[in-house]
């Protein structure tokens, strides 16, 4: 899972993901993401430090257009999450099979509304847009942990398998 | 009673009778008798009056293969393929069940729907797809090769714009005009850009092409880069799709270290490159000009069009990006020939679709088949007919932006042209199969719920428009509307659609025109009622009682 940001100087985690992508234009977006996964989120500090590193090497991006970026795309988060990022997918196909009674019993089960985070930041509950496993609604990701065909039953039995 | 394992059905027909059917049925016998099979399987007599090209024919079941025209002599070569080894007599199966518009033969393989067709998923499941090697020796890179030395580029955009190939994304234009307008371009520097940007709610065909046969991608990118000119080529694929895009970007190592990708491909002077870019989760990103915004680093915001891609597209220059499942199809047109993927489909809409089936079926999944069969055809035959007690109510075809169609638009032949007659979508190839528990407008809220939040917000029809059709939508959801809410809807539709800058504002607008089109009057008890007619949606004042 994603390492605390306090662990990793968040210098070094920018500095490899530039490496990884360089640091044209095209590399902007697959760098964020890089540092979405590692700490989790984007904070503004590795915005600033993104910024620095990039027009170092010669190329130009300001603060507000990668915080546009950060903002913008959906799987990018500006705010801390917890632990566990749950991801329900809310679009009709699910809906139609019975998703509903999915995510009223998640929001319960947690007592959390979409996009917030529990106090002890284990959980994270966020709906998200299709994610193509229609076949086998309704679906629900915790991490990268697919469930399909979820029953309400099933579900505490599901979120026991995190620590 | 002793338990039969198959059954074998045999026509018996005047017509299969003149073209041997009686000594075929006394050979069947004679061959069970000599595997010792009579005790394990029983033989009967049919007649079936759609089946007359393939007389006489023989139908195996469990497994339902179609075998035909068998004669007499085959008798014990099927008994003993089928029957004693167990698997399936290829060469003597008969080509699919002819469903609507002019159809070819594909070879039907085991395993498969009895008139799936596959073209684009031909090897989706039978390969290895972390393997290059297996893909080679089912004909990848074979197009490649003979593209690369015995065609011109303007030869291989005329057997594509030859074989009526049309856009697989939604839109329907057609793949050679478009490669043929990227070459036309003025410019030394062109893009091939491949869009796996597969957002739309409910489809997941090119999922299962990308993680199924990565190669086929990679091949076909590398035509259209050699038919426009171009030596650079971007695959954009979603960023929810993890799996597949480790799959690809294994794929392209494998192309490069085999000589199919890179410098000299094929040992001709033809260079060409594959970059693999993930998107970051935004569904207006499948609009190509967003989707050439996001490669270049910026908010997928659609840019005004014209200019469109194929003069000024990525970075400015040139550029055809084309679907997944169109791209899919390449090869295997400039191995076979145009003449010959027309002999699929309906003559205005050649060639094969793959949809996504869910609901409330017994089978969900991707199927391929021919264009211009019909949702009946494809609910009772490859979606094994509705769910125990359900009826279908309503069927929505492409996506979140496709089409609602009443269970009355069931019998049309689903391909583009009968489809823009109908005035319906056929869109990404989604098939939402709902049944009588689904209200309409409950429905259509979730629908716009996921436009309000997929807006860019770069246009104010599309932010404020999906926004306020929302409210109004949620209002009568909860008894609330009013009889005027209705025409206010169509006001906003309207406007919507003719001011949005791009595809998403303007065919948001979809799922309400069909709603107030066909299912006015469940809308309507919503209103006048204040009661939801299939119990779904909460009603205000129910909540307060309660």
């Amino acid at each position: 899972m994603y390492a605390p940001a306090v662990e990793r100087e968040i210098k070094e985690v920018v500095q490899e993901a530039i490496e990884k992508h360089g640091c044209g234009r095209d590399a902007f977006i697959p760098i964020l993401s890089e540092i979405n996964h590692t700490l989790g989120y984007i904070p503004a500090e590795a915005i600033r430090e993104v910024k620095a590193q990039i027009n170092h090497d010669g190329s130009f991006v300001s603060q507000g257009q990668l915080y546009g970026l950060a903002s913008f795309y959906d799987m990018l988060s500006t705010q801390p999450r917890g632990r566990h990022v749950i991801k329900f997918c809310e679009n009709a196909p699910c809906h139609v099979v019975g998703g509903k009674a999915i995510w009223d019993a998640l929001r319960e089960t947690l007592n959390l509304e979409n996009g917030a985070t529990t106090p002890d930041k284990k959980w994270t509950l966020v709906t998200t847009s299709c994610i193509g496993l229609c076949s086998v609604g309704p679906v629900l990701l915790i991490g990268d942990d697919m469930y399909g065909n979820v029953t309400v039953e099933q579900l505490p039995e599901i979120l026991e398998r995190y620590e | 009673m002793k338990t039969k394992r198959a059954m074998l059905l045999v026509s018996t027909d005047p017509e299969s009778i003149r073209l041997g059917a009686s000594d075929l049925l006394k050979s069947l016998k004679e061959a069970l008798e000599a595997y010792q099979l009579q005790d394990e399987v029983d033989v009967a007599e049919i007649q079936d009056i759609e089946r007359t090209n393939i007389l006489p024919f023989v139908v195996v079941y469990p497994e339902a293969s179609v075998y035909g025209p068998v004669k007499p002599g085959d008798a014990r070569y099927l008994v003993e393929e089928h029957l004693y080894k167990g698997r399936i007599a290829e060469d003597l199966l008969a080509p699919p069940k002819q469903l609507t518009g002019q159809i070819g033969s594909l070879r039907a393989h085991k395993g498969y729907n009895p008139s799936e067709q596959r073209i684009v998923l031909e090897r989706a499941g039978r390969i290895d797809p972390e393997n290059i090697e297996d893909a080679i020796t089912h004909n990848a890179y074979e197009a490649l090769g003979k593209v690369l030395t015995e065609m011109t580029p303007e030869q291989v955009i005329d057997v594509v714009e030859k074989s009526g190939l049309q856009g697989r994304g939604g839109a329907g234009f057609l793949t050679g005009r478009k490669w043929k307008f990227v070459r036309a371009a003025k410019g030394e520097k062109k893009y091939v850009i491949c869009n796996a940007d597969e957002s739309e709610p409910g489809t997941f065909k090119d999922r299962i092409v990308l993680e199924g046969d990565p190669q086929s991608i990679l091949e076909a990118m590398a035509i259209a880069g050699y038919a426009v000119g171009a030596d650079e080529g971007y695959i954009y694929i979603r960023g929810e799709y993890g799996h597949a895009y480790r799959r690809l970007q294994h794929a392209i190592e494998q192309a490069e270290e085999f000589g199919f990708l890179g410098k000299n491909i094929f040992n001709t002077n033809f260079n060409f490159h594959i970059h693999l870019h993930a998107g970051a989760g935004a569904y207006v990103c499948g609009e190509e000009t967003a989707l050439i915004e996001s490669i270049e680093g910026k908010r997928g915001e659609p840019r005004p069009r014209p200019p469109y891609p194929v003069t000024r597209g990525l970075w400015n220059r040139p550029t055809t990006v084309n679907n997944v499942e169109t791209l899919a199809n390449i090869p295997a047109i400039l191995r076979n020939g145009a003449e010959w993927y027309r002999s699929f489909g309906t003559p205005s809409s050649p060639g094969t679709k793959v949809y996504t089936i869910m609901g409330n079926v017994n089978f969900s999944g991707v199927i391929e088949v021919p264009m211009g069969i019909t949702l009946r055809e494809v609910i009772n035959i490859y979606a094994k007919g509705m769910k125990p007690g359900s009826v279908l109510k309503l069927a929505q075809t492409g996506g979140s932006s496709g089409s609602i169609i009443p269970s009355s638009l069931r019998d049309v032949p689903m391909d583009f042209e009968s489809f823009r007659k109908a005035g319906v979508s056929l869109g990404s190839g989604a098939l939402l199969i709902c049944d009588q528990h689904t209200c309409i407008v409950d429905l259509v809220k979730v629908l716009l719920q996921f436009f309000r939040f997929e807006s860019c917000g770069k246009c104010t029809p599309c932010r404020v428009g999906t926004q306020r059709s929302y409210e109004i939508v949620d209002r009568i959801s909860k008894g609330q509307g009013k009889l005027e809410d209705l025409d206010t809807l169509q006001t906003l539709i309207a406007e919507m659609e003719r001011a949005s800058n791009c595809g998403l504002g303007q065919t948001a607008t979809v799922p309400i025109r069909d709603m107030l089109k066909h299912f006015r009057t469940e809308v309507e008890a919503h209103i006048r009622l204040g009661s939801c007619p299939t119990g779904v949606c909460e009603m205000a004042f129910e909540k307060m009682e309660s």
